[in-house]
């Protein structure tokens, strides 16, 4: 099937989806009541993004999306470098990481609302606790999956301790930080609303809870829509620096060269 | 004529893995390469040949034994020692360019000076216009020919190859050994080249050091191979000269392959 053909597909698919749920609502089949109307959720959108009533919710959703998500990644790489070179920290800290990591941590939110109150950054705490772990774990095994002939010739080179951390470690990182980064993007987003929803006063999370009092379902959806339309296009950012910065990857085919 | 690389009674051992005893890879090894000597060390599979040189690269520090380069101790790594490796070691995030630079980056070479250096040896090499080009998009070919560029750039005293050419296929092989000698009679390094292809090692050395099968691998025998140089390793092979030196070393090597052979179906 050529490119163009699945994306008419899946546009269709996707038409399709709202059409079952325009006609199932408006003949009542489901109630609308809970399952908002297709039209209504577009008209609320539409009024959101006309009025720029939207605006200050979204920017601040999605200042703390990337936030998290910087400062989650960072720190991730930086400490599953680190833990990853030193064997005495790796096996002290090892038991802490795994508990921590088994945590629930969405559970973290309330301590973090008392900690940093409800401004941004009790938000971005949560997403940061969240994105940490998934890119500490894959730089964490990255490295030590950096191949041995590699690093031995790299020595053999004249590549001192800084110079390896530099021009291998780093770099064959940077491939594991990108294979974790799709599903960061998607918990950076988990915090920041989650956060939100929990106590704050904006974004599009405290929209939605605002909503869900008032039994306006529509809302609840429009508000589901932009956050989702949101994170695709944080995704494809991410793809496209991918595309960029692994181009010596095998498989990897980029068009730029 | 004086050494570039001795190895006096080395032994390596290795812990062992769970429930058995240590392994011994080599044992009480004698090894001497001479300067500007090409030395050839053959062997079965599993002799520990690859061993020997990581020893001499300064890789793996030796169980007991003494390892002298340019009639100094080995202290660390050895600095002046080239090492082709047997296995793919370009870094894949660097383009054929960047990975013969990176020698002379890391011993804080100018940028200018560096990119100058390596362009030249990807010429020599036979890769001028594919400069740019990484890893992956090489074939084993021409990733071999970056990974001698690499080596070379820095100019080492001391060669330390390791089965380099055993990926190829026969044709590109020859070929690669044959600018292997062009480029090792330009100024002559001394050449540690361990290989299991006696016809390579005749072909290519000017002495061959026969092991041992493992454990507790050591040479049994030591063959000069008197061929006059320059030599094409395709047209050597067909010499009276060749095909006798290669019987009498098969001698030597025959039984050691044989118990090579039985250990590994054990």
């Amino acid at each position: 099937m050529t490119r163009g053909r699945l994306a008419l597909l899946q546009v269709t698919l996707l038409a399709g989806l709202f059409l079952l749920w325009h006609v199932l609502t408006a003949r009542e089949i489901l109630p609308s009541f809970f399952f908002g109307k297709p039209l209504e959720v577009m008209a609320r959108i539409a009024d959101w993004f006309a009025s720029g009533k939207i605006f200050p919710h979204l920017g601040v959703t999605l200042l703390e999306t990337l936030l998290a998500f910087a400062i989650g990644t960072l720190l991730g790489l930086a400490v599953g470098l680190w833990l990853a070179l030193s064997p005495v920290a790796s096996k002290l800290f090892d038991p802490y990481i795994t508990a921590f990591n088994s945590m629930p941590r969405v559970i973290l939110a309330p301590i973090f609302a008392v900690w940093f109150g409800l401004g941004i950054w009790s938000k971005v705490a949560l997403g940061v606790t969240l994105v940490f772990f998934i890119v500490f774990f894959s730089v964490y095994n990255g490295v030590r999956e950096v191949s041995p002939t590699i690093l031995a010739n790299a020595r053999m080179l004249g590549a001192s301790g800084r110079q390896l951390l530099r021009h291998v470690y780093l770099p064959s990182a940077t491939a594991w930080v990108f294979s974790s980064l799709h599903a960061s993007v998607g918990m950076a987003f988990v915090g920041a609303v989650v956060g939100e929803y929990l106590g704050s006063a904006r974004g599009v999370g405290y929209l939605i809870l605002q909503a869900e009092g008032m039994f306006d379902i529509n809302t609840v959806f429009a508000g589901m829509l932009v956050l989702t339309a949101c994170a695709v296009a944080l995704d494809s950012l991410v793809t496209l620096a991918e595309r960029r910065l692994l181009r010596w990857r095998p498989g990897n085919v980029s068009g730029a060269s | 004529m004086s050494s570039a690389l001795r190895l006096a009674g080395i032994s390596c051992s290795f812990p062992a893995r769970a429930g058995g005893s240590p392994y011994t890879a080599v044992s009480g090894v004698e090894l001497i390469v001479g300067e500007g000597e090409f030395v050839a060390i053959v062997g079965p599979t599993g002799c520990g040949k690859s061993t020997l040189l990581n020893v001499a690269a300064g890789l793996t520090p030796p169980s007991s034994g003494r390892v002298e380069v340019l009639g100094a101790p080995l202290e660390g790594i050895n600095k002046h020692a080239g090492y082709l490796f047997q296995t793919e070691a370009l870094m894949p995030w660097r383009t054929a360019l960047g990975n013969v630079m990176a020698g002379l980056e890391f011993h804080g070479a100018a940028r200018v000076e560096a990119t100058r250096v390596a362009t030249d040896w990807l010429r020599r090499v036979g890769l001028q216009g594919h400069a740019h080009k990484y890893p992956h998009e090489m074939s084993g070919g021409m990733r071999k020919r970056v990974a001698l560029a690499q080596t070379l750039a820095l100019d080492p005293r001391i060669l330390l190859m390791d089965e380099p050419f055993s990926a190829l296929d026969v044709q590109t092989r020859i070929l690669m050994e044959n600018e292997l000698l062009a480029l090792w009679s330009q100024d002559r390094k001394s050449v540690a080249f361990v290989t299991h292809d006696l016809e390579e090692a005749i072909s290519l050395a000017d002495r061959i050091v026969v092991m041992s099968a493992g454990p507790e691998s050591h040479p049994i025998g030591e063959f000069a191979v008197e061929l006059p140089r320059p030599r094409d390793v395709a047209e050597v092979r067909l010499t009276p000269a060749f095909l006798d030196l290669h019987r009498r070393i098969w001698d030597a090597l025959r039984d050691e392959v044989q118990k090579a052979h039985w250990q590994a179906m054990a």
